[in-house]
């Protein structure tokens, strides 16, 4: 197979050079992207075999098995599939825009922005009976103005003539020891139920997902799936560095600002709806990278996929191994994170140095 | 550089002890509920078994030793980490260092039901160390290997990872969690003298080492490699920092938990006000990070009285500002 | 001869320090012109600032007769590439993708390979002779076939002038021959205007039309090299005495710096 091929049509309006190695293994990943929907469908206290599930979603099956993935497992796994998505698109675009490997939204306060808004929000709506005075549908709105308060504040701190890559990381990390601060002073002023369970959230979870969230999470997330996929072609010369960046003739500051808030907008829903699930955003543009490159045009879907793969079977592990005790997905993401990094040490000391 | 001459350095360092030991006794009689210096004074020297008195020497004196300790040695520790990476941020909150030691405590208290405090000190180590090497090789993997950017960054990302680990333990245990919170913010408060006296010996130890190796630094500052032409033998002395810094950050966090900026601050200050000659700068610094972290601790019993805030968010809220003015201020490699 | 770009009183600045003051600079189309200067004079600056990557304090400059401030960036990339010192590529990234980002300037997110984009870049692997590489990642390559990497994504940009900013630094001899005399092919087969900052003076001295020493914040001197290097001007820009003499090759100027050394020329020992 050629590596390449140019694809024109529309009498050229439309057109773009294809990576065919990267295409296929891209369409490798989306099969099995969808392997893993269908059979975490099926697993858990209730199991169903994958054709069963499959059934399911075009009509049949029984009504046992019909509720038991409509209203328990389709939501939580959509979501964690959405979710997966999102922080690992954002994570791939701060990866570009700092010029390292290492950035991710956790790193940067961004997650930590929205976690003190869940936490203030569960501190000081609640009254004397520990229930909550308002309603808790509002609550992905605090975590998003959270995450999106915080990544201004942390552009606007960096900004000086410009933002540079490293006194944004710099900066990012002081705020994020300065979030999480805050949060645990919140979460020991605050009553020890809301504790629990806020640390429950902090840690990532998609157990308490509906089709409500769903219907909100789903479209704001492809929406700017889609929005980072078209800009695509910006990160790639910002890889480049700055100066070669602004001598291509791009605008460099403004597209940083854009992509900024293009991963706000995805991290801020993924993290209201399922909590700080960590290193997705940072494992999966690295694992993609290996597979299919730096080229940005075909980083992204791919980092997206392995986003969703990885949080789906985060949530499935911690759904099934300890059944019928469940632990949270962000557990298992922080797990995989270590022995992945020391598997990148491995793999790496011994070859470029 | 404010003290230019020994002399001048002589005369301050007389008078950042004063300053010290004035804090401290503040540190001892105001507080939640104040009592009066006649009477802290007494219960040293004229102990008569009264709940003041013992107050004093169980609650409010271990609380005020610690906070010296703790905030000296972490200074120390910030010092060290920042002439051995070359980076203005480096300190054991930043690579980890600390987390990785509070992740250890942890872990031996909710899987082996540890509670001796010999063995949490130890087991702080073991985690520290862990730690502080992994940062190390993370930040070094790849083409250009250590740089300043790379290396904030490793820490960052096994600050969080070991965060989400720690966070994940307490989850299902909402009893424990409770009761190590407030330790996991960082807190001096709630500890007896046995604590610190665990500790002591490893921390005194840190103190001292670090003092003698301080004329090497100087040297290492120069660049590794003009130090070894000089005849440094740069792989031991880096061992000796690595050991000098795990005992400092590992004793600190196994009495006090996981308290940051200190190690990123001081230094900064101490620089200003002494120069970089390592042989002034540890011991100033030490005072200078016992010092804020005292301050830093009155003040967390007045923010919200009466309910008292963890000192490490004190810490938090001084020193972020400051972080950010130096991440502002420049950092041209990497 | 038509001025590719022009500078009217620029002045540049690092905050409160003033590195160039008030410079008037005339660079020709079509020719090779060499800053040089000793280090730190502010001849990358000045480089830098005609690329539009540094904002002047005051004064204007202008690219083929029409202010830059006045353009959009999008349009000067059109008409200007710029290489800047050691840039650095990600990791794994490939020699065609990097050429590829040199078109940049001309699509859209619709547009991402037109026949053109596809002739330009292939044309600019051939002219570095780097078509056999194209798949390999830039970080395996020499210093040599690395920085060919680079000129030949400048080269795709498609642009009248070129910027490089000391472009040789960090090569080996034989590599920096290589990329000089690309470049000068470039400029004699293309008639591309070429302006690059180099620090060695009689590489500059050999391949530039026009050299422009900068000195004290203005320009010392500027003009061919045979008619204005001489003894006076090191002595004044580098401040160092020499004999220039005359390259056996090119019969370009050559200067050869006093000082110490190993002397065995019996006529010379004599004296």
């Amino acid at each position: 197979m050629k590596h390449y091929k140019s694809l024109r049509l529309f009498k050229e309006r439309f057109s773009v050079l294809v990576d065919n190695k990267a295409m296929m293994k891209t369409l490798t990943l989306f099969l099995l992207t969808i392997a893993v929907f269908v059979i975490s469908t099926g697993l858990g206290e209730m199991t169903i075999h994958p054709l069963n599930v499959l059934k399911v979603f075009f009509g049949g099956g029984t009504d046992l098995e019909q509720l038991v993935v409509q209203s328990f497992r389709l939501p939580r796994i959509i979501i964690a599939l959405l979710v997966g998505m999102g922080l690992a698109v954002s994570g791939a675009i701060l990866q570009g825009m700092i010029r390292n490997p290492l950035a991710s939204p956790d790193i940067l306060g961004i997650t930590g922005g929205a976690t003190v808004a869940v936490v203030g929000f569960l501190a000081v709506f609640s009254d004397k009976n520990q229930a909550l005075t308002v309603s808790i549908s509002w609550l992905p709105l605090a975590a998003f103005i959270g995450a999106t308060i915080v990544a201004l504040l942390v552009y606007l701190l960096a900004w000086n003539n410009g933002v540079s890559p490293i006194r944004f990381v710099l900066i990012g990390i002081g705020i994020m020891s300065l979030m999480k601060a805050l949060t645990t002073m919140m979460l020991i002023l605050g009553p020890i139920y809301k504790a629990s369970q806020a640390n429950l959230w902090i840690t990532g979870s998609v157990s308490s997902s509906t089709w409500k969230n769903v219907a909100v999470l789903g479209p704001w997330t492809i929406l700017f799936l889609v929005i980072a996929f078209v800009y695509a072609r910006n990160i790639n010369i910002q890889e480049l560095g700055d100066d070669v960046a602004t001598g291509l003739g791009g605008s460099v500051q403004r597209q940083r600002f854009t992509l900024l808030m293009i991963s706000t907008a995805l991290i801020g829903s993924s993290v209201a709806f399922a909590g700080g699930i960590g290193f997705v955003g940072l494992m999966a543009p690295h694992i993609a990278r290996r597979l299919v490159g730096s080229n940005f045009g075909s980083l992204l879907p791919a980092s997206a996929l392995v986003g969703a793969i990885l949080v789906m079977i985060a949530d499935l592990i911690g759904r099934t191994l300890f059944s019928p005790l469940e632990i949270p997905a962000g557990v298992f993401t922080a797990t995989i994170g270590a022995p992945y990094f020391i598997y990148l040490l491995y793999k790496t000391r011994n070859t470029s140095k | 550089m404010l003290l230019k001459n020994a002399r001048q350095r002589w005369i301050g360092f007389g008078v950042t002890i004063v300053i010290l030991i004035v804090l401290m006794s503040i540190s001892i009689v105001y507080g939640y509920t104040n009592t009066t210096w006649q009477i802290s004074f007494n219960a040293f020297t004229n102990f008569d078994g009264s709940t003041e008195h013992i107050v004093i020497r169980t609650v409010r004196l271990p609380r005020a030793l610690i906070a010296a300790a703790v905030g000296a040695s972490l200074a120390i520790a910030g010092v060290l980490m920042q002439a051995l990476t070359k980076n203005p941020l480096s300190s054991p909150d930043i690579l980890g260092v600390n987390a990785g030691a509070a992740l250890t405590v942890v872990i031996a208290i909710t899987i082996f039901g540890v509670s001796n405090l010999q063995l949490f000190t130890w087991v702080s180590f073991i985690g520290a160390a862990i730690a502080a090497i992994s940062v190390y090789m993370i930040g070094s993997v790849g083409r250009d290997g250590l740089t300043p950017m790379k290396l904030t960054l490793a820490g960052a990302a096994m600050t969080a990872m070991i965060a989400s680990l720690t966070q994940g333990l307490l989850v299902s245990n909402e009893a424990l969690l409770d009761q190590v919170l407030f330790w996991l913010a960082g807190s001096v408060a709630g500890r007896s003298l046995d604590n610190l006296v665990a500790v002591l010996p490893y921390l005194v130890l840190g103190w001292v080492l670090a003092q003698l190796v301080s004329g090497k630094m100087n040297v290492f500052s120069m660049g590794e490699d003009v130090a070894k032409g000089l005849g440094l033998n740069t792989a031991i002395l880096k061992i000796t920092i690595g050991i000098i810094i795990v005992l400092l950050a590992g004793g600190s966090v196994a009495v006090a938990g996981p308290i940051g900026f200190i190690g990123i601050v001081i230094p900064h200050v101490t620089r200003f006000i002494v120069g970089i000659d390592h042989r002034w700068l540890i011991p100033y610094a030490a005072l200078n990070g016992a010092i804020l972290l005292i301050a830093a601790d009155i003040a967390s019993r007045y923010i919200l009285m009466p309910q008292e805030v963890p000192v490490g968010v004190m810490t938090a809220i001084i020193g972020t500002p400051f972080f950010i003015y130096i991440a502002r201020k420049g950092f041209n490699k990497g | 001869m038509e001025q590719a770009i022009e500078t009217n009183k620029l002045t540049l600045s690092y905050g409160d320090t003033i590195i160039i003051n008030e410079l008037d600079l005339t660079i020709p189309k079509g020719e090779i012109t060499v800053f040089i200067g000793a280090n730190g004079c502010g001849k990358s600056t000045l480089l830098r600032s005609i690329a539009r990557l540094l904002k002047p304090k005051s004064g204007a400059i202008l690219l083929e007769g029409e202010a830059i401030a006045k353009q959009s960036t999008k349009e000067i990339a059109r008409k200007m590439a710029i290489l800047p010192q050691s840039p650095d590529a990600p990791e794994g990234l490939t020699v065609l993708q990097l050429v590829k980002q040199g078109r940049y300037p001309y699509q859209t997110w619709l547009k991402q390979w037109s026949l053109e984009d596809e002739m330009k870049v292939q044309n600019a692997l051939i002219a570095t002779n780097l078509e056999e590489l194209k798949e390999r990642p830039i970080d395996s390559l020499s210093g040599g076939q690395r920085q060919r990497a680079w000129i030949a994504m400048t080269l795709a940009q498609d642009t009248d002038i070129i910027l490089l900013d000391e472009p040789t630094t960090y090569l080996d001899m034989t590599h920096q021959i290589e990329i000089l005399d690309l470049l000068f092919e470039l400029n004699s087969k293309e008639q591309r205007t070429i302006v690059m900052v180099l620090h060695d003076l009689n590489l500059a001295c050999r391949y530039a039309h026009n050299i422009v020493a900068v000195k004290n914040q203005k320009i010392f001197a500027q003009g061919k090299p045979e008619h204005i290097i001489n003894c006076s001007l090191v002595k004044n820009v580098f401040d160092m005495n020499c004999e220039v003499s005359v390259d056996p090759l090119f019969g370009t100027p050559l200067c050869i710096p006093h000082g110490k050394g190993r002397c065995i020329n019996q006529t010379l020992l004599q004296k």
